[in-house]
């Protein structure tokens, strides 16, 4: 958690249209059933990444939920993105161990190489920064998390290297 | 002979220190070598500080392996499986001899973690040999009536172990007294408080034993539906509950006339929690689960009455629910027996910040803070000096070493205006700032504040400025009875737990180490050396070789000096960003 609250939504990438009708399996699950706008917003954020605008709209005609009360749960919880969101996910532990043994100066460092700040996407979408509460590897601290990784007693020195070889590697794989 | 086994620990945090691959590594050397043992997963056994953790069960005993890395898993593999001779100097634990981490060990009693590290959590075959599900059917097979089963919660004591310490067995009582067609009964597994791991270890180690908690209760109260709110961050956790809950319904212990019980229908489903710390609370929490807005409720109407779908509602913790399987087994006798006179059982820790074994550990209630950390958690890492512990996370306060002997107990723990909580335990020590921890943690419940209440939502934040001015040195006279007079404003006037609760870090260490404030604010020092625009940065001269390496770095050129001649920092340059300490090799930098 304690990722700070996400901004307002913008034009989707590249001014393309979502493919709406992957919501369509989703929205026959949910439909009709109470306490349904959650887990149909979870749906939609593990089909695109993120919540598209476009979205919103489907489930709202499809449903009957009001667009209002949608973006004001979207908005209340801290899973739910409005933006797109780069390839990796770069997660800096900020549970209270992790910050007693300085997680803010691998924030910090991450931030100054990749040119972000916190919950930011880099320009070429590869990574996005997230500061986020107790990943429960409270033992070794400080700790950050891309994708399925964890990487453990950190400075912020390892932290940059680790992933400017992330980047070196997406580049290789792009030249071949 | 039963056949060799080697368990390797998959939790979170076993997986996060690489025993994934220790677990591959031996499943390829396995089948390379053709060699005879039965490879087998379990979870986390509490001790994160040597994790990854294998054990071997052998016929002449057990041996538990503390931190086999990839490179090590050849040589415990070769020495003991193949030519038949443990390694002794990797064994952290074993039956046959003792080990320094027996002091980690010894003090414990495993009641919640009596399997977690112990048994694969996705058996229910195994979870059955370790006496699972044995308490609901002795109560399918003794007729015992959910009224008794009540009585038995009741007698054993036991206080809820998300924190808020009120009687599980009256808890159960109200809800049991309210009749209606439908009733819940809730799992409140949103761990949220940053440093606590003790509910998504249970999850992930012995998810069937929460399940079966659920069961007693909603046989109890006669529920209909059962949900478990889960955070959506734990996915190890709800993998496992998935599994547990398939394998559940497979053998009748979920479903319809369960075990038998005629007219006993009730089910369990998983809600993903989104994100948000204040759905730890009751109220917020079943709006997050009708799909709301997490905010809370006015109470009453308490749950009990009416909760989920304005229906009769019992929340309880993981943590309570994992004990209750062994309560109706063992008999609330043998529950009461641990603990003290208003705090009975056991309470399970999550250790960590700066001591030497982070981990999990289960107590005995009455036990001193001293004992859990110094002699379970083996003192303080780096030699260096106990400064305080803080307990129940944003809602709690930091205690003091003088105040070590304060005893486990719910009273005592709320007397030093801490809370037990759910079970953070994070210690401090002398390069600890404890402004800067208020800070931190009031920084998290201004973020987390739903905004329903205004003190809350616009209090915290106000109060967090002014921590935020005192760190930067802008403090003023005065501060301290502004940050004491917004507190009190805002425990007093916030609907739920979290705004009543919030200014707690605050003001316990206004209250233990007031002269740490006096001396930001007055002084323009922090003594801990950690809030950097009340540093001095100097150039020791008898180190400083004249490398040019500070002068170099530094983003304001606030360092003049030639090479191989002493550096000199201008202070009225400086903006003490840290570059030249970090960067000297030397250890040339002196900070002040």
């Amino acid at each position: 958690m304690r990722v700070a609250r996400i901004q307002k939504a913008e034009k989707p990438v590249n001014g393309e249209v979502p493919d709406l009708n992957l919501l369509n399996p989703l929205i026959e699950k949910y439909k009709g059933r109470k306490g349904n706008m959650i887990p149909l917003l979870q749906g939609a954020q593990n089909i695109y990444g993120y919540i598209p605008k476009q979205a919103f709209e489907k489930i709202s005609a499809d449903t009957g939920l009001s667009l209002s009360e949608m973006y004001g749960v979207a908005t209340f919880y801290a899973q739910f993105r409005l933006k797109p969101v780069g390839k990796h996910i770069i997660k800096v532990c900020h549970g209270t161990a992790c910050h007693v043994q300085n997680a803010n100066s691998i924030t910090d460092a991450i931030q100054d190489s990749l040119k972000i700040k916190d919950t930011e996407t880099t320009e070429d979408g590869l990574f996005t920064l997230e500061s986020v509460a107790c990943l429960g590897c409270c033992s070794l601290a400080p700790v950050m998390m891309i994708g399925e990784d964890t990487f453990g007693k950190l400075t912020g020195k390892d932290a940059v290297k680790i992933i400017k070889e992330i980047r070196l590697k997406e580049n290789r794989q792009e030249e071949k | 002979m039963s056949k060799t086994q080697v368990i390797v620990g998959l939790g979170s945090c076993g997986i996060a220190a690489g025993a994934g691959k220790t677990y591959n590594k031996i499943k390829a050397l396995k089948e390379a070598e053709n060699l005879d043992f039965e490879l087998k997963k379990t979870s986390c056994v509490g001790m994160c500080y040597r994790e990854p953790l294998v054990e071997i069960v052998d016929s002449t005993g057990t041996y538990l392996y503390g931190e086999i890395d990839e490179d090590r898993v050849f040589e415990i593999i070769d020495k003991h499986i193949v030519q038949g001779s443990p390694v002794k100097e990797y064994v952290v634990q074993s039956d046959l001899f003792k080990t320094p981490e027996n002091e980690f060990l010894d003090e414990q009693v495993k009641i919640v973690l009596r399997n977690c590290g112990h048994m694969d959590p996705e058996s229910i075959e195994e979870y059955q040999a370790r006496q699972g599900y044995a308490a609901i059917r002795k109560i399918a097979g003794e007729q015992i009536s959910g009224a008794d089963v009540i009585q038995k919660v009741l007698d054993s004591g036991i206080r809820g172990r998300g924190g808020g310490g009120f009687p599980t067995g009256m808890k159960w009582r109200f809800a049991a007294g309210n009749p209606s067609d439908e009733k819940f009964i809730i799992c409140n597994a949103d761990e949220g408080d940053p440093g606590a791991f003790m509910d998504r270890s249970v999850l992930e180690g012995d998810p069937h034993s929460v399940l079966e908690g659920m069961i007693i209760g909603a046989y109890a109260i006669g529920a209909t539906e059962g949900v478990i709110y889960c955070r959506a961050e734990y996915p190890l956790a709800i993998k496992r509950l998935n599994i547990a809950l398939d394998q559940a319904r497979e053998h009748g212990y979920l479903g319809k006339n369960i075990l038998g019980i005629k007219g006993f229908n009730f089910d369990i489903h998983i809600k993903e929690g989104a994100g948000a710390f204040v759905c730890g609370e009751e109220t917020a929490l079943i709006a997050s689960v009708e799909g709301e807005r997490g905010m809370p409720r006015k109470r009453p109407p308490f749950p009990a009455a009416s909760g989920l779908w304005r229906k009769p509602t019992n929340i309880n913790n993981v943590e309570t629910y994992a004990n209750i399987p062994w309560i109706i087994l063992n008999g609330p006798e043998a529950y009461a027996k641990y603990g003290t006179e208003k705090s009975k059982g056991t309470k399970v820790f999550a250790l960590a910040g700066k001591i030497r074994r982070s981990g999990l550990v289960e107590v005995p209630m009455g036990i001193t803070i001293r004992d859990v950390i110094f002699k379970l958690g083996g003192g303080i890492k780096d030699n260096k000096k106990f400064k305080a512990v803080q307990m129940g996370g944003p809602s709690g306060g930091c205690i003091p070493e003088y105040l070590a002997d304060t005893i486990v107990d719910y009273d005592s723990v709320n007397a030093t205006g801490a809370i037990m909580g759910s079970g953070g335990m994070v210690v401090m020590d002398e390069t600890t700032c404890m402004i800067d921890v208020a800070k931190f943690f009031l920084d998290f419940t201004q973020k987390e504040s739903c905004g329903k209440c205004t003190f809350c939502r616009i209090g915290t934040k106000r109060m967090l400025e002014i921590l935020n001015r005192i760190t930067e040195g802008e403090g003023r006279d005065g501060d301290i009875e502004l940050l004491e007079e917004l507190a009190y404003q805002i425990k007093d006037t916030s609907l739920c737990g979290l705004g009543q609760t919030a200014p707690n870090p605050v003001l316990t260490t206004i209250r233990y180490f007031r002269d740490e404030y006096e001396a930001h604010i007055y002084h323009k020092k922090c003594p801990a050396k950690v809030c950097k625009k009340l540093l001095t940065y100097e150039v020791d001269p008898e180190k400083c070789t004249g490398c040019t390496v500070c002068a170099k770095n530094c983003p304001t050129h606030a360092i003049d000096g030639d090479r191989k001649q002493i550096h000199f920092i201008r202070q009225d340059a400086c903006i003490r960003c840290g570059e030249c300490f970090s960067r000297c090799k030397f250890d040339a930098i002196k900070i002040y």
